[in-house]
């Protein structure tokens, strides 16, 4: 049975973590509805890349002059994951549900016999994945003291991955992000990069009109698929962020109700042992006088 | 608002026909407005964007871009490359990144001025090298054409 003063101690220090995690509560909070704004912004950009890039793919076609990034180099022996996670842990499994995601895939692809390369961003997923996949990790690219995400972040990946893919590092690239459902729901998503995979259920009919292109539809879409590229990174980063704090939240809402509980089982206890021991003093005198 | 609301209504119907122009950058929607008349820096050279225009698609070098309003009004913008798609009913400019004139760091305008100089030096092959220096020059236009504003 702990003393008195071993119970007033642990409910000073449970009272402190809460709120250590209260506060984190409140900065996830705030920078979430951030993140949500900066992904709600950037929404109309990817939304008519997207429009342009399969309207203007149905254009040109599968021809030969397709850019190596649509059409792929036409086999899928080396694929290359992207992993995006986060800077930070104590947001719950969303990091762990991401790396898990990828890890499934890894595994997949190694069953059928395909090499795999593994991009890192962020630190959590790198930190996850090395225990198993350390060979097959080539780069690690980290935000740390990036405050807030921008194109630039994106344009350092993107880079990256298309000078990788020219050099003939791979053939299939996948990206692994977590998808911003709401706040308390992310779901890990792997979303294929190169090859490009055009949303053909996006293209209504309505756009198909004839268009005039300058320079040529060919050399537009040279110029379009690597920026598409970048978009479609960017959107997992900023998609990732906001996630991020979402889990965040979420998760240190539970850790301070946690401590509120604990603290009232712990307060519980300390009240019944003081009464516990006045009774006891009270019985001893009593009994004492009691002998006279 | 400035004039009574009678007046600005009288003011559009009296204006040539308007479209719908949005500029986006990858970070927000910069404008997204009704428009008489647009004119975008393509890569064939500056062309002017009216109603009904034919649909289009170009290429857009670092450049400024201005916008006539409906109301008549007009804004410039800065855009650093990007691409238009021009429909007979709208227009809208996905640029890399676009700023409004009047908000332009001419401190990151140098730095990319810089920062292009030193590809053109970094560049390993021929079209690397061309590239680049299509950009520098690009770049160096648009710093001189905004200097005066």
């Amino acid at each position: 049975m702990p003393s008195l003063k071993d119970l007033k101690n642990r409910i000073a220090s449970v009272k402190a973590t809460q709120k250590i995690t209260k506060a984190m509560q409140m900065v996830a909070a705030a920078k979430l509805r951030r993140a949500q704004e900066a992904a709600e912004a950037a929404r109309p950009y990817s939304q008519r890349m997207a429009a342009v890039m399969s309207n203007i793919a149905e254009a040109v076609g599968d021809g030969d002059d397709a850019p190596k990034l649509m059409t792929g180099t036409g086999k899928d022996d080396t694929h290359l994951l992207v992993v995006c996670t986060a800077e930070r842990g104590m947001c719950g499994g969303f990091n762990s549900q991401i790396a898990r995601h990828a890890r499934v895939h890894v595994r997949k692809l190694l069953a059928d016999g395909k090499s795999v390369k593994i991009l890192c961003v962020g630190k959590k997923g790198y930190d996850i994945l090395r225990r198993e996949y350390a060979s097959l990790i080539i780069e690690r690219i980290d935000f740390r003291d990036v405050k807030q995400m921008s194109f630039a972040q994106a344009e350092l990946v993107a880079e990256k991955v298309m000078g990788l893919f020219d050099q003939g590092g791979f053939d299939v690239c996948t990206l692994f992000y977590s998808e911003f459902k709401s706040v308390i729901s992310q779901v890990p998503t792997a979303q294929q990069l190169i090859p490009a995979t055009t949303g053909a259920a996006d293209a209504d009919a309505s756009t198909s009109a004839i268009y005039d292109y300058e320079p040529s539809a060919e050399e537009i879409l040279e110029d379009l698929a690597p920026r598409s590229i970048k978009v479609q990174i960017f959107r997992a980063l900023l998609e990732n962020v906001a996630g991020e704090m979402g889990a965040k939240m979420s998760a240190m809402d539970n850790a301070t109700r946690n401590a509120g509980e604990m603290i009232d089982k712990l307060s519980m206890s300390y009240n019944r042992q003081r009464q516990a021991q006045i009774t006891k003093e009270l019985i001893e005198i009593i009994s004492g006088a009691e002998a006279l | 608002m400035r004039g009574a609301p009678e007046q600005h209504c009288d003011k559009v119907n009296v204006m040539a026909d308007s479209f719908n122009f949005e500029l986006v950058s990858p970070e927000r929607l910069l404008l997204s407005a009704s428009v008489t008349e647009v004119v975008l820096p393509g890569m064939d050279g500056e062309m002017t964007v009216m109603a009904h225009h034919a649909p289009t698609m170009t290429t857009i070098k670092p450049g400024v871009v201005t916008v006539v309003t409906a109301e008549g009004k007009s804004d410039r913008f800065v855009v650093f490359g990007g691409f238009a798609d021009i429909l007979p009913e709208g227009c809208t400019l996905l640029a890399e990144s676009a700023v409004a004139v009047s908000d332009i760091d001419r401190d990151d305008l140098a730095q990319r001025l810089q920062d292009a100089r030193e590809d053109v030096a970094d560049a390993t092959t021929d079209a690397d090298k061309q590239k680049a220096q299509e950009y520098l020059d690009q770049l160096t236009t648009l710093n001189g054409a905004i200097l005066p504003a």
